[in-house]
């Protein structure tokens, strides 16, 4: 059986790699030193997705973002990995979106795509760490939902058999599709990019990427999909009051830059004598040994 | 009316330890508040094996709900209890372990009641909230504080106008400790049927299987971990040896576990296990707050690192500027001399 997959993929500061320069002097978070990636688990759920994809013939991945219009890029990288046509959510309306703002909006978006057999996206992304996210679409979807998945074994008779990670062990689900399903980094990692979907979706770009004077105006006109979908709340049939700040129900009081206590603390250097010490003193007040 | 809900996870007929630890912070938050605990566990042939491991904890009133198909847990049939029990009984705070059933379950049950829920919080405080915009007061929300953005930042959350206010914990978080004022006990075994539709059961488990955790990270006395400026998985082999000859276990920092140096579940941090030791040995971990939020409690810490302007450097008791690779062996070989 053909499956329709929708991959909920995300556009993330790279807060793994955080170097000294990206806190400014005031203690804010400097974005802009940041780069932007693909979430990481979210590349796991779409190489499980293209793994569908050539199990079931006439399978398409489609790959559903919200964010600003430079988050088309993730669409573009998913393309090059073998996807086959991606939803940019973008309008102003979405910002400062919680979790559950953002699941609305996603939830909202995968009604509009229609018939949707799987949707599948990370197990959290690296920017909040919530997990949230994909549970609350499950939810608003009125579907079933499994988690923390690392394989899907088989998809037939309309049930997906899914090998899942538990606190201390594994589990093997067995449960119907239509299926919400967030993939864990343990899981298989993406393919890379292919080189000919390189070339073949290099130009594909959603409508607020386009300037007015685009060079490649006749080239999109003539390869339809180089045009990416982009839709605003209007778009989706979204109820503009459960998008964004304002359907969020968690407010942020504050955020603080963290300062340490400092404690009085001995310096030492590595020398034989400086540690020879240190384990003395730590021995001769019993806090080891 | 108004009161404080844990939602206790359960092992076939065993209450997870971190279920314990949020009935000890829930009891303290009900009694600033005044209202009661309460706290709903779901499972299969519970009823009679789990009571004890749930009262002694301050609970004012257990709902036990006992039924085949509960046990393994699936998401469907336990947010339709969840949410149609906080239906019934509009509990102002909810607590769910970040554990994978408490982050499966939490955010549907947030999405079904359109309440906040806030993930892995490191600590739960009562306080007052002004919202600038619309002027409006209040008076004991509770603040979901946890460190965001990578752990780079702690942000104090609250949910001013939706109920529960939800927040998940990690295990080892808050302490566990036996209650000893007076609380009600009382338990009552609602239908489970009337919770839950037949409907619900169609995620099958064919397969559950646990095993024994393979470390004792989380109570171990002396915890030496390693970091980014371990260097290599091979570089871990002396933090291993170390902790053998102290008796203490090895964990890592995110860095450590995303290179591939170390196992997923000897992460230390927000995100990971968080750990009390008596003595915590950081190799080559320059310090994000999400770190310093799974260890920042241990009694002396002790910090080595080729940067001696290493941001964990701030809470330690020593600083040795070096690299691990040249401070670890000496550790060692001066351990065995002095202890002899």
């Amino acid at each position: 059986m053909s499956l329709k997959i929708v991959v909920l993929a995300k556009q993330v500061p790279d807060t793994r790699n955080v170097g000294k320069d990206a806190m400014t002097a005031e203690g804010t978070v400097n974005r802009a030193a940041l780069p932007a990636i693909f979430n990481p688990e979210d590349l796991n759920a779409l190489e499980q997705a293209l793994r569908l994809k050539e199990q079931h013939p006439g399978t398409t991945v489609g790959l559903l973002t919200m964010g600003p219009p430079r988050a088309a890029e993730i669409i573009r990288e998913g393309l090059y990995r073998g996807a086959d046509t991606g939803w940019l959510l973008t309008d102003r309306l979405f910002a400062g979106a919680d979790t559950l703002a953002t699941s609305y909006a996603l939830a909202t978006a995968i009604q509009k795509i229609g018939d949707v057999d799987i949707v599948i996206g990370g197990r959290q992304a690296i920017d909040g760490d919530t997990a949230q996210v994909g549970p609350q679409v499950a939810q608003k979807l009125g579907l079933n939902q499994v988690t923390y998945a690392e394989e899907i074994l088989k998809v037939e008779n309309g049930k997906a058999t899914i090998r899942r990670l538990i606190d201390g062990g594994v589990e093997v689900v067995e449960a119907p599709l239509p299926l919400v399903v967030t993939v864990n980094g343990s899981a298989a990692e993406c393919r890379p990019a292919n080189a000919k979907l390189v070339m073949k979706y290099k130009y594909a770009a959603c409508p607020l990427e386009i300037a007015d004077d685009d060079p490649r105006r006749a080239l999109r006109a003539e390869r339809n999909y180089l045009n990416l979908t982009q839709w605003s709340v209007a778009d989706v049939d979204g109820d503009a009051s459960q998008c964004g700040l304002s359907g969020s129900p968690t407010k942020v009081k504050e955020v603080q830059n963290i300062v340490f206590q400092a404690k009085e603390s001995k310096t030492l250097t590595a020398s034989d004598q400086d540690i020879d010490g240190m384990i003395a003193e730590l021995l001769n007040d019993k806090i080891i040994g | 009316m108004n009161n404080v809900f844990v939602y206790i996870e359960i092992e076939g007929c065993e209450v997870r330890e971190v279920s314990q630890e949020l009935l000890t912070k829930g009891r303290k938050l009900a009694g600033e508040l005044g209202v009661e605990l309460h706290a709903v566990v779901i499972g299969t042939g519970i009823k009679g094996k789990v009571e004890e491991q749930i009262l002694p904890y301050g609970v004012d009133k257990l709902f036990l709900f006992d039924a085949p198909g509960l046990f393994p847990y699936t998401s469907a049939p336990h947010t339709d209890i969840v949410v149609n029990l906080f239906r019934e009984e509009q509990p102002q705070i909810c607590l769910m372990g970040a554990t994978v059933i408490g982050r499966d379950l939490g955010p549907r049950v947030s999405s079904s009641l359109t309440s906040g829920l806030t993930a892995d919080c490191t600590q739960l405080e009562i306080g007052p909230y002004e919202d600038k915009k619309s002027g409006k007061t209040y008076e004991q929300l509770i603040y979901q504080i946890r460190p965001a953005f990578g752990g780079n930042i702690v942000a104090t959350i609250v949910n001013p106008d939706h109920r529960p206010q939800m927040a998940t914990v990690r295990s080892g978080v808050m302490q566990k400790a036996l209650y000893e004022g007076a609380c009600k006990k009382e338990v009552v075994y609602p239908e489970v049927g009337k919770y839950v539709s037949p409907e619900a059961f169609v995620v099958k488990v064919l397969d559950h299987h646990v095993e024994a955790a393979k470390h004792n990270l989380k109570g171990a006395p002396i915890v030496v971990a390693g970091g980014y400026g371990v260097g290599s998985k091979e570089g871990f082999d002396s933090l291993f040896e170390l902790a053998r000859v102290l008796h203490g276990e090895v964990g890592g920092s995110r860095a450590a576990v995303d290179a591939g140096w170390i196992d997923n579940d000897r992460q230390i941090g927000q995100t990971g296990v968080t750990v009390h030791p008596k003595v915590y040995i950081a190799c080559g971990i320059s310090g994000q707050i999400q770190h310093i939020a799974g260890m920042q409690d241990s009694g002396i810490i002790i910090s080595i690192n080729s940067d001696p302007d290493a941001p964990i450097n701030k809470i330690a008791d020593y600083v040795i500027t070096g690299t691990v690779e040249e401070v670890v062996p000496k550790m060692i070989k001066y351990y065995r001399q002095n202890s002899k």
